[in-house]
């Protein structure tokens, strides 16, 4: 095979971390065979070598957090047959959507000396607000076999198969007592994405649902759940606020204890 | 590129490659003199220290972790220790001993990556790494198998490699198996040996005559190699507690340079990073580190930015030789994670990230809630004697082709190996046109 007929491969980075592209170049044992299937045709973080699109497959970090990023995923959208976002970043808007309830406004001027010369938009928002995504892959940070899966998959012309069943379906595969039932630990577990493996509840700790919300959800069950285990309704709000602040089953679960804690205790008592 | 008339050159590189993040450098030269050089950051804000606020103090490590994908641990265990100092907490050596083997494995797996997947390439006229391995695929194998170690280290320790699930403030949610620790010896002898052979290549490059009268501030340690704690010494005799530090670095807000600027009261520019900690530590580090870079040819301090790959290389042979010290003598700690009672009051944490000095400051009331945060990291401490480098190296280097000087002037930038998605958190960017 020549270097042209090569499908090519861009990736392209908005507000984000850097954690889910450098998730590519994680893949040691496969990197340079990958870099042999497909033609790394723009990838900043790694080759000063640009070539021009359009591109095979692009694979999208970040969320949109600015009205010239805002401007430059459409051009991205149309230099990509087929664009996959990477990330809770790009899927949801990642942490930094957080500001979306208080405005960049606010934000700014905790941070920085001369807000004026800050420009941001009021929210972060993830990818497929602004363009036509073909497929999400989630996670804070991404998995790397599921990054491997999705590059085969658009290589092949096929849906990847990842899973969006939840991460308690991991804890009962690999034989993990449960921690909210066993040990009243908060945990994220019945509500969550699976593709870490679980990892959280294996080391005694209740998932903290950087995988996004599983297919179907049922926040509420859980949220009564964690709030019968004494959990108070803003550390409740907090748990469901953070890497997927910008998913709606989580964000609404998030708005909905804040607002309860308002109302019980002025919103000022939080004892843990 | 690089445009204008005979008696104005302008080289604009509009996105600097092989660094972490996205930015862009400027220099403009008028009659033969560079007269402006700017690094221009276009990652925007997120907002880090405003988010935090409200948020529990335990929750900084995982919030923090998300500034930067590329040193994640660095920010977790400077935010631990900044919480810690808050709340008066001690924690056990066998603690410390293991935040400092996850840090180690953060060591190798950046250094690693900056060597062989970002700057090596300079050296050798490629544009990557794949580029490299069509000349010599043993040697980007060799780079990426140190990687990989370096990813297992902090997969064993903190669960996974990016964003550590295993980390807490007080220190770890559990104590990884010992038998899962014995079996990184093994990787790490042949990371040792893989390290050393590093050394030994790069030493070879050709490196362009350059000297650069830097300020260099990092950690200290009396018997170590500095890592996770320390105080912070400068080459021209600082001597003062991570707190201390702190209420030293003035950042200022500039329109014109689109960024916060970290620079110690008085106005001092300052460099952190391998350069700075090699030059106030060198004679701590362990003989067969020391045998490496006597071998290579770096002397006590070393002042050639463009031989900072070397030193890391150094350094990379001592983060493989601790972590294979500290598995070696590996006990479980217990309990994994000492008791943190919050208290009101305020708390500074400073550790060395792969690329230099990074510290945390927060103020917590005493619930445990996070009241203020301020976050300083290597890149914006490091970003005026980038510039300062620029300036001269593009100065020393104005007889070279348009793209020649372009990609000698991003090298320069390259040699601190900064990280703009962790400056960006308060860095704004105007780029100038």
């Amino acid at each position: 095979m020549t270097a042209d007929e090569r499908p090519t491969l861009a990736v392209w980075k908005f507000a984000s971390c850097d954690g889910c592209q450098l998730t590519l170049l994680d893949c040691e044992d496969e990197l340079l065979a990958v870099a042999g299937a497909v033609r790394i045709a723009r990838f900043t973080e790694m080759t000063k070598a640009v070539v021009e699109g359009p591109y095979d497959l692009s694979l999208v970090e970040g969320s949109i957090t600015t009205a010239a990023d805002a401007e430059r995923i459409l051009e991205v959208r149309r230099s990509s047959r087929r664009l996959v976002t990477i990330g809770a970043c790009a899927a949801a808007g990642g942490i930094q959507a957080l500001r979306n309830s208080v405005g960049s406004a606010a934000y700014a001027g905790v941070v920085y000396a001369h807000p004026e010369y800050i420009s941001s938009l009021d929210t972060s928002t993830p990818i497929s607000a602004h363009v036509e995504v073909d497929f999400e892959l989630q996670g804070c940070p991404i998995d790397r076999h599921q990054l491997l899966e999705v590059i085969a998959a658009a290589l092949a012309g096929r849906r990847p198969v990842v899973p969006v069943h939840s991460v308690c379906q991991e804890c009962k595969g690999r034989g993990t007592v449960c921690l909210l039932v066993a040990g009243s630990t908060p945990c994220l577990g019945p509500v969550t994405r699976a593709g870490c493996g679980a990892l959280c509840p294996s080391i005694g700790r209740g998932c903290f649902g950087c995988f996004g919300p599983s297919a179907g959800a049922n926040t509420e069950a859980l949220t009564g759940r964690l709030l019968a285990s004494g959990m108070t309704p803003l550390d409740a709000s907090r748990l469901f606020a953070t890497f997927y602040s910008g998913a709606p089953a989580f964000a609404e679960q998030a708005a909905a204890l804040a607002g309860r804690d308002a109302g019980a205790a002025g919103g000022c008592e939080d004892r843990p | 590129m690089t445009h204008g008339s005979a008696r104005r050159r302008t080289v604009d590189v509009e996105g600097i490659a092989r660094v972490e993040g996205e930015g862009s450098l400027h220099i403009d030269v008028h009659d033969g003199v560079v007269a402006d050089v700017s690094l221009s950051i276009f990652e925007p804000p997120r907002f880090f220290e405003a988010l935090l606020v409200g948020r529990r103090a335990a929750e900084t490590p995982d919030i923090t972790a998300r500034i930067c994908g590329i040193c994640p641990v660095a920010y977790q265990m400077s935010a631990c220790a900044a919480i810690e100092d808050a709340c008066g907490t001690t924690v056990s050596e066998g603690i410390w001993d293991l935040r400092r083997l996850l840090y180690c494995g953060e060591w190798i797996e950046s250094h690693a990556l900056h060597i062989y997947l970002l700057h090596a390439p300079d050296f050798l006229g490629c544009a990557d790494a794949v580029e490299l391995a069509e000349h010599d695929r043993a040697v980007v194998e060799r780079g990426l198998a140190l990687k990989r170690t370096g990813n297992l280290v902090m997969e064993t320790v903190g669960g996974r490699a990016i964003h550590p699930v295993n980390v807490r403030v007080g220190g770890f949610y559990s104590a990884p198996d010992p038998a899962a620790v014995a079996a990184l010896a093994e990787p790490l002898r042949r990371a040792l040996d893989a390290a050393l052979a590093t050394v030994e290549w790069v030493s070879g490059f050709d490196f362009p005559d350059f000297q650069a009268d830097h300020r260099f501030v990092a950690l200290h340690h009396p018997d170590r190699y500095p890592i996770e704690s320390g105080r912070v010494g400068s080459s021209d005799g600082l001597d003062v507690s991570a707190s201390g530090f702190a209420d030293l670095v003035v950042e200022e807000h500039v329109a014109r340079s689109t960024a916060l600027h970290a620079r110690l009261e008085g106005g001092l520019d300052y460099l952190t990073g391998p350069m700075a900690r090699y030059a106030l530590n060198a004679g701590r580090l362990p003989g067969v580190a020391r045998q490496a870079a006597a071998a290579a040819g770096l002397g006590p301090v070393c002042t050639n930015p463009f031989k900072s790959i070397v030193v890391r290389a150094v350094e990379l042979v001592f983060a493989c030789h601790e972590a294979l010290r500290l598995v070696e003598a590996y006990e479980p700690p217990d309990p994994p994670a000492a008791a943190v009672l919050p208290r009101a009051g305020e708390g500074t944490g400073a550790t060395e990230a792969p690329r230099g000095l990074l510290f945390h400051r927060y103020r917590i009331d005493a619930d445990g809630v996070i009241e203020t945060a301020r976050i300083v990291p290597p890149t914006s401490q490091n970003q005026r004697a980038i510039e300062a480098d620029l300036r001269r190296v593009a100065q020393g280097s104005l007889d070279l082709p348009d793209d020649a000087l372009a990609w000698r002037c991003e090298q320069a930038v390259r040699n601190h190996d900064p990280c703009i998605s962790c400056a960006a958190h308060f860095l704004d960017v105007t780029v100038d046109r």
